[in-house]
């Protein structure tokens, strides 16, 4: 594909991305006949390099998929994944550049981490494997990296056994910093931990963005941290984009009403608890006709539920974008 | 004020030489929601385990009155099973770990109703559907055959919900019943405790760790670190105006939606084998002086609540 000079392509661009997969039907054991479970559909997403987008939804909205794709390591069915103006799947194969440029910090910090390897090793073999470094310059390079993360330079010599919940989260972000990266991709990397030490990870996380000047995409569930470390988000809903653009304008006035029900039920100081969204995300074997969120939606009406919406340009707001057909107006709420 | 339900008094746990919770005072009032916060290791859990007679190999002390009994501690195991499941219950925090895999839920919901209310079989079964639909399981009558496995997490702790709530406990325990659900679904959760244990009248002790949650769903608080209490009050008065710096310093470690700067100070929670004498968040009190290192502050009503420091923040 042909570039146009006047502009930087985009790290990730996904046009109209769909996954498939074909597993069996749950609770027939031998049966051999298998159904298509959708955990993507018709997902565009563009992130521009310096960007930080959160990427949020439930459990069964597609993030761990979309995930999958953007880094290569499950192609799309249908539609396009691009890196930096390539294929993500070519981009990958081509060798070693691309887990270079790319890093990932995973959800289970620890269990990411060997648990007989010293630190100070873990962090070498991502050295050695990515030929950053000979040597001799590896104790230098550790030591830095420790520093980087909030971390004094003899943790190197520890197991991560011996680490708090916090500090293994700063090894795993070390690590993946190894390489010197531009984009970091973190899968709830936060999640689970004290406030303090969430607050502290987060501050660090907004450091090394700045230093390093990463491109950053981040999974959470948490719109507080989606707010705090990301420009852009992107809300999901069983295997789509529901809705996209600047996080603190969707977030004070959201036009998908999903992302006003997610926003309602995030916990607020001394606010009344509001009426919960009813029932719960259907299964993707059997989606509905209509509007995915029709179901639970309270403002679901007849159109919604035969016409399938796609994610359209809101023409009132730059740069966002909802997947709805009555969009609420967007006036803060 | 009504006579408090359940009055704690210098509840102590030691596990081995380790002091796990220092003299924990608290009382609640009929129908009251209280929160217990603090970050891990606080205690938070052990006081609920502690006050349903679920702590094994350590050494209790003190005094918890619950209504009519005088002590819950040191109860045996005949007083227990009186009180348990039937007048105190529990929703714990992994309901797919705390149902059992091998049984249907409608036989784990009717087995509660036979053995603590005596209940004849059919009667049991009948009185479960009731409860399922109570918690909002559509199709209960068909769900009571599912399996724990069958059911979303949602579904399961809706199921932990009715199981708790059965016998119409006086006391209910929630320990983290939401943190290992989805937002919209945790919204659905802590609603339902709520409007289950008003609907019968009865008190619950949450166990949280999301303070914003504490100010929306609970009437009093208690701020627990290293298995000391901080500081206890309304939530409305304590959380709004903290006076504790521990409090404080929780507080400001909340990131909402829209919030600029954090300022979290460094460190974590020190090892049990390393706390001061004193307070045992001097280590990491902005504002700790001699005293605090030397001396435990005793837990004194000021400023609308009850505090334990030396040197609380002033009025801001």
């Amino acid at each position: 594909m042909t570039i146009p000079n006047d502009r930087i392509p985009p790290v990730f661009e996904l046009r109209e991305v769909e996954k498939v997969y074909q597993i069996k039907r749950p609770g027939r054991l031998f049966s051999r006949h298998k159904v298509g479970l959708h955990a993507l559909d018709g997902v565009r997403l563009t992130i521009q390099p310096g960007a930080s987008v959160a990427l949020v939804g439930e459990s069964g909205s597609g993030k761990s998929t979309l995930l999958r794709v953007l880094l290569g390591l499950t192609p799309p069915t249908q539609g396009l994944a691009y890196y930096k103006g390539r294929p993500v799947i070519a981009a990958r194969a081509e060798g070693i550049d691309f887990a270079r440029d790319v890093a990932m910090v995973y959800q289970d910090a620890r269990g990411s981490l060997d648990p007989r390897m010293t630190v100070g090793a873990i962090l070498a073999e991502a050295l050695r494997h990515f030929r950053i470094c000979t040597r001799d310059q590896e104790p230098a390079r550790i030591a830095d990296l420790l520093t980087r993360v909030g971390l004094p330079a003899e943790a190197a010599a520890g197991y991560p056994s011996a680490l708090s919940g916090g500090q293994v989260r700063r090894v795993a972000i070390a690590r993946a910093l190894a390489s010197n990266p531009t984009v970091l991709v973190a899968d709830e990397a936060v999640s689970g931990l004290d406030v303090s030490t969430q607050a502290q990870l987060l501050n660090l996380l907004r450091k090394l963005r700045a230093e390093m000047g990463l491109t950053l995409v981040f999974i959470t569930h948490d719109l507080g941290v989606a707010s705090y470390l990301c420009d852009e988000i992107a809300i999901m809903y069983l295997g789509r984009i529901v809705e996209t653009g600047p996080t603190n304008a969707v977030l004070t006035a959201p036009a998908h009403p999903y992302a006003r029900a997610l926003r309602r039920a995030a916990p607020e100081f001394f606010a009344p608890i509001t009426d919960p969204l009813p029932g719960e995300i259907p299964s993707p074997l059997d989606l509905p006709k209509g509007c995915r969120f029709a179901g639970r939606c309270t403002l679901a009406r007849d159109d919604c539920r035969a016409t399938d919406p796609a994610l359209m340009r809101l023409p009132q707001a730059q740069g966002r974008a909802a997947a709805c057909l009555h969009p609420l107006t967007l006036m803060n709420d | 004020m009504t006579a408090p339900l359940l009055q704690v008094q210098d509840l102590t746990l030691y596990r081995g030489s380790r002091k796990i919770l220092d003299s924990v005072s608290l009382d609640l009032a009929p129908g009251e929601t209280l929160a217990l916060v603090g970050e891990s290791g606080a205690g938070k859990s052990t006081i609920s385990a502690a006050l349903m007679g679920l702590v094994e190999g350590a050494r209790v002390e003190g005094h918890a009155r619950f209504d009519d009994v005088p002590d819950l501690i040191g109860l045996n195991e005949k007083g227990w099973s009186r009180l348990r499941g039937r007048r105190l219950s529990m929703v714990f925090q992994d309901a797919g770990a705390a149902l059992n895999p091998c049984y249907t839920v409608g036989s784990q919901l009717a087995t509660v109703l036979r053995r603590n209310m005596g209940l004849p079989r059919k009667q049991a079964h009948a009185r479960a559907v009731e409860l399922l639909e109570s918690v909002g399981i559509n199709d209960a009558r068909a769900r009571m055959q599912a399996y724990p496995h069958q059911l979303s997490g949602g579904m399961q702790q809706r199921v932990m919900v009715a199981i708790a709530l059965a016998c119409n406990p006086e006391l209910l325990f929630a320990d983290e019943p939401t943190s290992a659900l989805d937002v919209t679904i945790q919204a659905q959760i802590v609603r339902l405790i709520l409007d289950q244990t008003r609907a019968h009248g009865a008190s619950c002790i949450f166990v949280l760790h999301d303070l914003a949650l504490a100010s929306q769903a609970c009437d009093r608080i208690v701020v627990l670190y290293a298995g000391q209490v901080m500081e206890s009050g309304r939530c409305d008065v304590v959380l709004a105006d903290p006076r504790h710096p521990y409090t404080k310093l929780l507080k400001s470690c909340v990131v909402e939606i829209g919030t600029e700067n954090l300022d979290p100070p460094e460190g974590g929670v020190p090892s049990y084998d390393a706390l001061p004498q004193g307070c045992r968040f001097a280590s990491r009190c902005p504002r700790a002086q001699d005293q605090c290192w030397a001396s435990r502050p005793p837990l004194t009503e000021s400023a609308g609540r009850m505090m334990a420091c030396w040197n609380p923040e002033v009025a801001a």
